[in-house]
């Protein structure tokens, strides 16, 4: 018998096509990267395999007659509040293929969002606001670690330090993007990221997929990462950035690797992450030289023994349970900046089980750290970079407000040059020309799109983070820092506001 | 000329500085004396410079290196050359865990024992080929998530006469690269997915040049190893997770 299967039969989305709108252009056939748009050339009609389709969007955008429109598919189980269509669809998917469930974006689940719960202070009356347009509003902090204090002695022309700062990065404003690996995303994304950190005076970060050879005039805005695979790592790449990055761990996967697979290793990956063509990329869970703190030392060291300690060397690590400890075990083996993923953290690819349900969100995560390096006298000797699930500048600030020093985000640059969060990068086909190193898919969006698309959306911010300074009657970013004063929490309990270190709206 | 130096007691930083130091100024050989769990040794030196070790290297020796050809007169601690990229490193003692984590050319060559996890994630990439070759006998995990480059094995000269040649687990998550073992193999050492084969008259010349090199340095005696039987071990798939996945 042809073996049944059942997760074909229930389309999640539907694609309607209004009849008395469609001028039969057959755009929507070449857009489409599922093949749900097929035309008929009996019957001279277009039809559609509703199954096929992830809800990308992307035939409905570029529709020109705006004849197409993606919905929901309206066919419905029987309710069962236990049993809702997510779980049952899952596990028709995996009867039928019997393999581990991929998903793509951060985690969708409807955990608390703490950012949702707290508010920002301004001033009123008794403090005056500072207005931006009007005064100076001072976003500038810098990224290593900061010195206990400060020395200083007289020569015969002046004055100068007794010793030496550590090696220190100025960012311009404290957003960071977030490491995405070439091979992840496509190199138009990567070259428009790059232009785009260096017109803002920031940085982004090439992921574990080697630095392809277009982006090294981007040098001083660049960070490079060394994960478990050493992808594309040699001595020139290490010192082809500013800064370091030992990942460990990812918010949307903790304790598992990456995996990039075989057929999207093409001739240019293959170049950059230095393997032959068509060949897994295994990242696995581990660095297998790295089994405690002590291990983490003897990497962080080696990489600055080998660039001759002129690059702060970061350690990015998702948000787990023991975070805080965890943290600080990082701080104490020499990272010049620990980088916290929380579990709304985007990936290209993470068994869904992990990426829903393993991780805590990063506000607390944040909070707890920046609480716990402050009660160990050793805040100052890192940078803490938060990441995972920053949606607007509220969200920047909040998160500075509850510790971190700089945040760093993906998802939204990618949101910014057209991602609908299908949820399918995975596929490797993704039709807004993101997450794909398809030839013909990443012409859909320029390198100079992307720049110009993130720069738009990081000067908004930009604004908007001055103001909110402003309003709190704050003109400097570093001022905001560990403020908790600044925020007040709405519906959390006793102990996520003790864990938060805020008030409750009202106190 | 070479450079002598006693390192004796010197913190690693400053030894590291000065080598980098002397490198930039056109040095090319180097003796150091009284090494004594150093760290870092040679760390991401790109010069085509040789070097003599007495005594016992700290962890990552030669790490990202791609250029030193360095001999140690001692026992090598763990991740000596890790992701290194090209040179040699030639070790007359042992070898602690995790030797040439995910290198991607060079050679090491070790006379005795090594610990586990050796040669993990080592790399072949265009004209590059990364060589390890043990003298002595092996701990568990060999060769784990190996995708490319070589691993021979000769238990030759062991601290640990009574244990088989190789570890566990061995070339587990393995696809791409060769192991070769001297002598018989029982399955049950080997990872998943993996198989062994005997050597063909490819292997044989292969293992007769690498091999000439290696009894060179360890002054071995080549006739009598390479008329040895040999296993070798490839992946069965190059995609081992391939089917991994449900979408
Ligand atoms: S382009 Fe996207 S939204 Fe349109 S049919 Fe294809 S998968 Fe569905
Ligand atoms: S990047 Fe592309 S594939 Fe991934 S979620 Fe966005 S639109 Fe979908």
């Amino acid at each position: 018998m042809k073996p049944i299967n059942f997760s074909s039969f229930y389309p999640d989305f539907y694609v309607e096509r209004l009849e008395n709108k469609c001028i039969k252009c057959k755009i929507c056939i070449k857009e489409c990267t599922y093949e749900v748009h097929t035309w008929d050339e009996k019957k001279k009609i277009l039809k559609e395999d509703h199954s096929k389709c992830v809800g990308c969007h992307r035939c409905e955008a570029m529709c020109p007659t705006n004849a197409i429109i993606i919905k929901r598919h309206p066919s419905q189980f029987r309710e069962h509040h236990l049993w809702n269509p997510y779980f049952i669809k899952n596990i028709y998917k995996q009867a039928d293929k019997g393999g581990v469930l991929l998903s793509s974006t951060g985690c969708d689940l409807p955990l608390k969002i703490y950012f949702d719960h707290l508010v920002i202070d301004a001033c009123q009356v008794t403090n005056p606001p500072i207005d931006p347009l009007r005064e100076p509003m001072e976003l500038r902090t810098y990224i290593g670690s900061k010195p206990e204090k400060l020395e200083v002695e007289k020569t015969e022309t002046g004055y100068k330090l007794k010793k030496a700062l550590p090696p220190l990065i100025k960012l311009e404003m404290p957003i960071i993007f977030a490491g995405m690996s070439y091979g992840a995303i496509s190199l138009h994304i990567h070259q428009g990221l790059a232009r785009a950190a260096k017109e803002l005076g920031i940085l982004y970060n090439t992921g574990e997929g080697g630095l392809h050879s277009s982006l090294y005039e981007y040098k001083d805005h660049t960070i490079v990462q060394c994960a478990s695979g050493r992808f594309g790592v040699n001595v020139d790449y290490l010192n082809a950035g500013v800064a370091i990055e030992i990942k460990i761990g990812q918010g949307a996967k903790p304790g598992i690797g990456g995996h990039l697979p075989g057929e999207k290793v093409n001739e240019e990956i293959s170049k950059t992450r230095m393997i032959p063509l068509g060949t897994d990329a295994l990242s696995p869970a581990p660095h297998h030289d790295i089994y405690s703190i002590e291990d983490l030392r003897g990497l962080i060291y080696a990489l600055k023994e080998a660039t001759e300690y002129k690059k702060p060397v970061f350690v990015k690590v998702a948000a787990v349970n023991n975070i805080a400890a965890i943290a600080s075990g990082i701080v104490r083996a020499g990272a010049d900046a620990v980088v916290i993923d929380g579990i709304r953290g985007g990936t290209g690819a993470a068994p869904t089980m992990f990426r829903q349900y393993v991780g805590i969100p990063i506000e607390l995560a944040i909070s707890a750290v920046d609480k716990r390096l402050r009660e160990e006298g050793i805040r100052h000797k890192t940078t803490l970079i938060a990441s995972g699930g920053i949606r607007c500048s509220a969200d920047v600030v909040k998160a500075i407000a509850l510790g971190a020093d700089v945040v760093a985000i993906g998802t939204p640059l990618l949101i910014a040059v057209g991602c609908t969060l299908c949820q399918r990068c995975y596929t490797g086909k993704c039709p807004w020309g993101i997450a794909t190193n398809n030839p013909e898919l990443i012409k859909r969006l320029p390198p100079e799109v992307v720049y110009e698309k993130v720069y738009n959306l990081m000067n908004a911010w930009r604004s908007e983070i001055k103001e909110m300074l402003g309003a709190m009657g704050l003109n400097s970013i570093e001022s905001l820092r560990s403020n908790r004063d600044k925020l007040r929490a709405i519906g959390l309990t006793k102990e996520e506001m003790e864990i938060l270190e805020v008030k409750h709206a009202g106190e | 000329m070479s450079v002598i130096l006693n390192v004796e007691n010197w913190s690693y930083t400053k030894v590291n500085q000065y080598l980098r130091e002397k490198i930039l100024e056109g040095e090319t050989e180097f003796e150091l004396h009284g090494v004594n769990g150093h760290r870092y040794l040679f760390a991401g030196i790109k010069q085509k410079i040789k070097a003599k070790i007495l005594g016992v290297p700290g962890l990552d020796l030669g790490c990202f290196m791609s250029g030193p050809e360095i001999y140690v007169y001692g026992n090598v601690q763990d991740a000596c050359g890790n992701t290194m990229e090209e040179g040699k490193i030639v070790v007359y003692g042992m070898a602690g865990d995790v030797i040439g984590y995910s290198m991607r050319g060079g050679k090491i060559f070790i006379k005795g024992d090594v610990g586990y996890r050796v040669g993990i994630h080592m790399k072949a990439y265009q004209d590059k080929h990364p060589v390890i070759i043990i003298g002595g006998k092996t701990g568990d995990f060999l060769g784990e998530y190996m995708a490319g480059g070589t691993i021979i094995v000769l238990g030759l000269l062991s601290q640990h006469p009574e244990k088989p040649i190789t570890g566990k687990f061995l070339g587990t998550g393995m696809h791409g690269g060769v192991i070769y073992i001297r002598g018989e193999l029982d399955p049950f050492f080997l990872g998943k997915n993996l198989k062994i084969s005997p050597i063909n008259e490819e292997d044989l010349t292969y293992l007769k040049t690498i091999l000439t090199e290696y009894c060179a340095d360890m002054d071995e005696n080549l006739e009598s190893i390479i008329n040895d039987r040999f296993s070798k071990i490839t992946p069965v798939s190059h995609r081992p997770y391939g089917n991994l996945y449900a979408y």
